[in-house]
Parts: structure tokens; C-alpha cells; sequence
């Protein structure tokens, strides 16, 4: 780093955005695809989200499915966004993972700057502004839908944003799903979803719920009682995010197993 | 036409430092001081909203005293710095000697070759894993760089402040007696007694994870 290096960034950088930071340096991540090829990578599928008592709760399989092919038998799909947020993707996995890593950063960086959080609605909107910028790749067939969710701490309540391909950003009332078994997962959802669930109540959904788009939907990984896989759970509430012990996922997974069968 | 007056160099570096002396000795001090789950960072700051301590990176902290909008663009620059590395590379590759070092690249560059050398101080704080690891690093106005060890201190009475604290300073202190040691030496050193509306503190605490910066609330004051 040169003597200049250090301050040049506060002359030609705009405001407190890192990615214009990094396209100022040349460093944004950018996949161009010449047309009419077609890449198979990696997908991730199902991931949900959806409020209980005290916030949202946000979970996903862990399987990567290319083709036909398993490509991961343990990815991870539930990221934090910060320490009051929670994200969640599906689609192309390779692309989507190096976003929910420029989204983390951008969200911290912002808050170092400024010395405060963006509002939720600030990144859900961030998060849209993102999607839409993928659109020229998802007409390569490389689509990335996210689920976001965190708890608000201006109103004190949960909330559920979902997207689509253009980056469209829709606020949900209870639940929501995407990815190959986002429907499955939904129908579930919608039969057993109440309100003011407890979160041992919240974590069962959870997992009941993937595990009955695992059901129907092969590229959905159930839980694996054997090699001992089991799906991510999330939390967001007025403490902040955390991630559900695996040892109670298990035992959830367990009863909706034996509940299946 | 007119010639510009020849000043020798010896005499253009005595003027430039003591003007930036001067801008320093002016603002209000901080000090650093290492205790058993990190390390502490406090001074005085009667403004709640224009902060002089900030978080950098997950284990860097940053403190500045001096004129504020020049400490404040240093702060900008040693965040994107570091979000820039930490994304590039890994988050274990931004380090507070990298970060110390281009720093004072940075005000060496301005001291000698700006029309004004930066009127400031400024600490930059990394806790370790453990306490061997932590560091404390100061750079002055010309960017000159000190590796300091248990207490640091920047700012117009940072002479008295360090004298004050080395004294106190024994390893392995909680937190609330090191503070108890840096608001004791502050209200010697200045002579008056500071309430608790005054301070500006922070840590950096190895316990609480990945982003080891927090600020003090009036209630660690207290305690």
C-alpha cells in the first residue's frame, strides 16, 4: 500500500458503500457468460423462514444438487446477515455464496462507518438492489433467489422479506419458502403454521417442514440420521441472531421423521 | 517576478512539527490499557455524538485525538482498508501492524509533502488470542510508529497519563480496576474531577467473539 493508497479511497469513493468501494478498485465480483452456453453449477435448494413469538426463525436443507448429481451432502445455506438479521439463499450456489459474503460485509462496513445498523427495510432493500443487478446471469440460467429476515429494532418485531429473479422485494405476514421444495415446504407451512408459537414449537415447524419437501422433492436433503446431517435453524429475536443447537435439531428431526412415517 | 524566501529544510520540519504539536496539545487525551480479557480504551469526550474511539476490525479498535475531521478520514481510510483486505484475502490477514504501518506511511506522505501536516495522534488497539498477542501501536503527526506494551497513551498530556498508568499497571487486571486505574490517573493528571457523561470508552474483549468491539455505557462506570 502506497503513502496515497490509505486516503485515495476517501477522494474518489462515494459514501459508506463497500461496493462501490471494491468497483472502484477494480475488485467487485463479476461473472460475465458469453450467450448460449450452459453452465451446470452447483443449486442450492429449499430454504424457509417465518415468525414465531418472539422473531423469525429461518432454516435449510443441505443438500447441492447439479443435475442429477448430489454435489454437497452438508452445504450451508442460512447465513447471518449481521448481529440482527438472517439470510438464506437458493440457485446457483457459487454465486450466491460470494453474495451473502459481499452483503456481510457490506452491512458491517456500513455500521462501522456510520456508527449504527441500517434499518431492516435499508437492507432488505440493499439486498433487492443486489438481486437485480444478478439479472443479466439469471437469463444464463445462473439464478439466485435469497430469503431474508430479521427482527426490527426501531418497531420490535420480526419480519420476512422474499424476492425473485428481477429483484423484486415483497414484505411477508407468517411464512415463506424458495428453492426446488419452496412449495412443498409451503403447503406444509401453511397447514401447521399458528401464531405465537413457542421456539421449541418454532424449531419442530422448522424441521418438519423440510423434511416434507424432502419428501416430494429430490433435490431437498432430509435429515440423515446416519452420517449425522442435519438442517440449519436460525434464530432472530430482540437478543440478536443465533444459530439452534445442532443436538435439538436432531431431536427434531427425529420426531418428524417418526411423525412421517 | 517574485523569488520564494529559501528556508532550509532543518527549519521547514522544526515549523511543521510544532505547528502539529501545538493542534495536538490542544485536544483532550486517551489512553489504552491491556487487562485480562482485552483491552481498554478511554478518554475524555463531552460530545455524545462525535466519537473518537471506533471499532476497525473484528480484534482492531481505533482511537484519534487531534483535529476531528482528520482523524476521522484516517478512521474511514483504516475501515475500508481492512474491509477491502479482510474480503480479498481472509479475515485473519487484516492485521493492526499492517494497518499501523500504513498508517503512518499515510502521515509521513502528508507531514513532508502536504501544504499542512495532519494535526493528530492516533492508537491503533489489537487484541490477541491471548495476552501475548495483543498489541498497542501509536503513530504520531510525521508517522513515526511506536510498539507499545500494557498502557499507550496519545493526545497533550499523554507523558503525564503513561507516567500515571505504568505505575498502577499490573497484567492480569479485571476490568473494572483498570478502569478504576485510567480514570484515577486522568482526573490527577487533569486536576479535576470528570463525570461519568464525560467519558468516552470502548473495549475490545476476547470473550464476545468474533467482533471483540464494544462500547462502555455509564453502567460499567459504576460498577
Amino acid at each position: 500500500m502506497t503513502a496515497d493508497g490509505l486516503l485515495r479511497g476517501g477522494e474518489v469513493t462515494p459514501s459508506e458503500s463497500f461496493s462501490a468501494l471494491l468497483r472502484s478498485r477494480g475488485l467487485d465480483p463479476h461473472w460475465t457468460a458469453p450467450g448460449g452456453g450452459e453452465v451446470e453449477a452447483p443449486e442450492g435448494t429449499t430454504v424457509l423462514a417465518f415468525r414465531f413469538a418472539d422473531g423469525v426463525v429461518m432454516a435449510g436443507d443441505r443438500r447441492a444438487t447439479a443435475g442429477n448429481v448430489i454435489a454437497h451432502h452438508h452445504m450451508k445455506k442460512v447465513f447471518p446477515a449481521d448481529g440482527y438479521s438472517a439470510v438464506a439463499i437458493s440457485g446457483t450456489a457459487g454465486i450466491a455464496t460470494e453474495l451473502i459474503k459481499l452483503f456481510q460485509t457490506e452491512l458491517e462496513h456500513y455500521e462501522k462507518l456510520e456508527g449504527h445498523r441500517l434499518s431492516l427495510e435499508g437492507k432488505a432493500n440493499y439486498l433487492a438492489a443486489m438481486i437485480r443487478r444478478q439479472l443479466p446471469m439469471a437469463f444464463q440460467g445462473l439464478v439466485v433467489i435469497p430469503l431474508f429476515c430479521g427482527f426490527d429494532e426501531q418497531e420490535g418485531v420480526g419480519r420476512l422479506y422474499s424476492y425473485d429473479v428481477v429483484g423484486g422485494r415483497y414484505e411477508e405476514i407468517d411464512y415463506t419458502s424458495t428453492g426446488s421444495g419452496g412449495r412443498d415446504a409451503r403447503l406444509f407451512l401453511r397447514g401447521a403454521f399458528q401464531d405465537d408459537m413457542d421456539e421449541t414449537a418454532a424449531i419442530q415447524l422448522a424441521v418438519g417442514a423440510l423434511v416434507a419437501a424432502a419428501e416430494e422433492d429430490t433435490a431437498t436433503g432430509g435429515p440423515d440420521l446416519r452420517r449425522g446431517i442435519y438442517p440449519n435453524v436460525v434464530i432472530v429475536t430482540e437478543g440478536g441472531y443465533r444459530e439452534v443447537e445442532e443436538q435439538l435439531i436432531a431431536e427434531a428431526a427425529r420426531t418428524a421423521l417418526e411423525a412421517q412415517s | 517576478m517574485t523569488m520564494p524566501f529559501y528556508v532550509p529544510p532543518e527549519q521547514m520540519m522544526k515549523d511543521r512539527a510544532e505547528f502539529a504539536r501545538k493542534g495536538i496539545a490542544r485536544g483532550r487525551s486517551i489512553v489504552a490499557v491491556e487487562y485480562v480479557d482485552g483491552i481498554l480504551l478511554l478518554g475524555e469526550n463531552p460530545s455524545g455524538a462525535l466519537n473518537k474511539i471506533g471499532e476497525v476490525y473484528d480484534r482492531i479498535g481505533f482511537a484519534g485525538v487531534g483535529k476531528y475531521n482528520e482523524f476521522e478520514s484516517l478512521r474511514v481510510a483504516g475501515i475500508r482498508h481492512a474491509d477491502l483486505k479482510g474480503y480479498s484475502y481472509a479475515r485473519a490477514d487484516v492485521t493492526a501492524k499492517g494497518l499501523a504501518n500504513a498508517y503512518s506511511q499515510t502521515l509521513g506522505h502528508v507531514f513532508t509533502q502536504e501544504v499542512k501536516p495532519y494535526e493528530v495522534e492516533i492508537m491503533l488497539a489489537e487484541v490477541g488470542q491471548t495476552a501475548a498477542d495483543s498489541g498497542l501501536f501509536r503513530v504520531t503527526y510525521d508517522g513515526t510508529l511506536y510498539d507499545e506494551r500494557g498502557v499507550g497513551a496519545i493526545g497533550g498530556q499523554d507523558e503525564a497519563l503513561r507516567e500515571a498508568l505504568v505505575e498502577k499497571y499490573e497484567g492480569g487486571a479485571s476490568l473494572a480496576t483498570v478502569l478504576g486505574w485510567a480514570t484515577e490517573s486522568f482526573q490527577a493528571v487533569t486536576e479535576r474531577e470528570i463525570q461519568v457523561s464525560e467519558w468516552e470508552g470502548a473495549v475490545l474483549d476476547r470473550t464476545l467473539g468474533r467482533r471483540t468491539f464494544r462500547r462502555l455505557a455509564e453502567a460499567d462506570f459504576e460498577g
